[in-house]
């Protein structure tokens, strides 16, 4: 191709992608919970690792959900260009094309599964590799578009990043991982399907079978309580942990009983109430999930540095 | 005609640039992990090869 064919209209000149353009099929906003699940995870656990491998290891687990994002929109683009949340996407926009959007996908995955191995530890690249095939293959491609469950068995890969964390500096998998893991896979479907409470037509539109669409938003009301008391269940387990310290104790006291409060609220409401106020109690119950989240995990760092502390006197 | 510049090439450029700083820190990572890798005397590809401990400079008693 010549210099002068490029100013060629028939082009498309405003197709051709920027680097922000590939940033953007990675699901920045997703990578941020996985980099700090997963720092977490590797920070709270009884082993010293080197700084220098805490940051590589933790951004190849992010590239690695990285690339898992760029695979779901390389698959998901029909549903995406429907839904309003999500058709500014690079591939259902134009911007990428579907053909980049699996390269790059394939291309990540790969690197960050190899470099995580020689960073960490094979455990830990296995997990990683296991956690992009769960997201892609299980999710994507299998639930996603075939069962309510979806967000239940799917939120497995959210849980995978904290155990991921936790097998580099260990080498191993432990009751703590576990349960960190099992925190984060009961927390994600509250999480999401108050969110479908209030973008229903959205999946609606798009045939995605949430539990709001299949079996409607009463039946999800009641599904939200029943995981809000399991999550608070779990993460009282994990306060009993070796990991679990005075300042997780009174965090997640006070965060489930704000979390169950809002569940319960939702729980008692109908339809027409949650309409007459624009969803205004399931917005801001799908808020303080983020914050539930966040809130616990820092709990966790902040116990471990006080250890830390601790054991320097000591 | 041809012109020297378009706004194409100024967005292919920042790309370019952009990729190549990808790259650069890319061969930092690994260079960077080589380092501490060896330095702790790890086995880093499983091969058997680890760096030798330093020699002891203490003068003894």
């Amino acid at each position: 191709m010549s210099d002068s064919s490029l100013h060629s209209p028939s082009l498309g000149l405003a197709a051709e992608p920027e680097l922000k353009d590939y940033f953007a099929l990675l699901k920045p906003r997703v990578m941020s919970l996985v980099v700090f699940t997963a720092l977490v995870g590797l920070l709270v656990a009884p082993v010293h690792v080197h700084p220098f491998l805490v940051f590589t290891s933790v951004l190849f687990i992010a590239i690695g959900g990285g690339a898992a994002g760029a695979l779901n929109m390389w698959w998901d683009a029909d549903i995406d260009a429907v839904m309003r949340r999500t058709r500014n996407r690079p591939v259902p926009s134009g911007k990428v094309s579907p053909g980049e959007a699996l390269g790059l996908g394939l291309a990540l995955s790969g690197l960050s599964v190899m470099m995580l191995a020689l960073s960490a530890n094979l455990l830990a690249a296995g997990l990683l590799a296991f956690t992009i095939f769960f997201y892609v293959v299980i999710y994507t491609m299998w639930l996603k578009r075939w069962t309510p469950q979806n967000i239940v068995i799917g939120g497995a890969a959210g849980a995978f990043p904290p155990m991921i964390g936790w097998a580099v500096a260990t080498g191993g998998i432990s009751v703590e991982s576990l349960l960190m893991f099992t925190l984060i896979f009961i927390w994600t479907p509250p999480h999401f399907w108050s969110l479908a409470l209030f973008m229903k037509s959205d999946y609606d539109d798009a045939g995605v079978p949430m539990l709001t669409v299949t079996h409607g938003h009463d039946a999800t009301r009641r599904h939200i309580l029943a995981y809000s008391v399991a999550l608070a269940a779990c993460s009282l387990a994990l306060a009993l942990t070796s990991i679990g310290g005075p300042v997780f104790v009174v965090t997640a006291l006070v965060m489930n009983a704000r979390f169950l409060l809002g569940a319960v609220r939702i729980w008692r409401r109908d339809t027409a109430q949650a309409q007459a106020d624009a969803y205004g109690v399931e917005k801001r119950f799908f808020k303080l999930s983020l914050w539930y989240m966040f809130l616990l995990f820092g709990a966790l760092l902040a116990d471990a540095m006080l250890r830390g502390l601790w054991g320097g006197f000591a | 005609m041809i012109r020297a510049t378009h706004e194409l090439h100024h967005r292919r450029r920042g790309r370019n640039a952009g990729i190549g700083l990808l790259l650069f820190g890319f061969v930092a990572i690994v260079f960077g992990m080589t380092i501490v890798k060896v330095g702790k005397g790890q086995d880093v590809l499983g091969t058997g090869m680890v760096s030798a401990p330093a020699p002891a400079t203490g003068t003894g008693g």
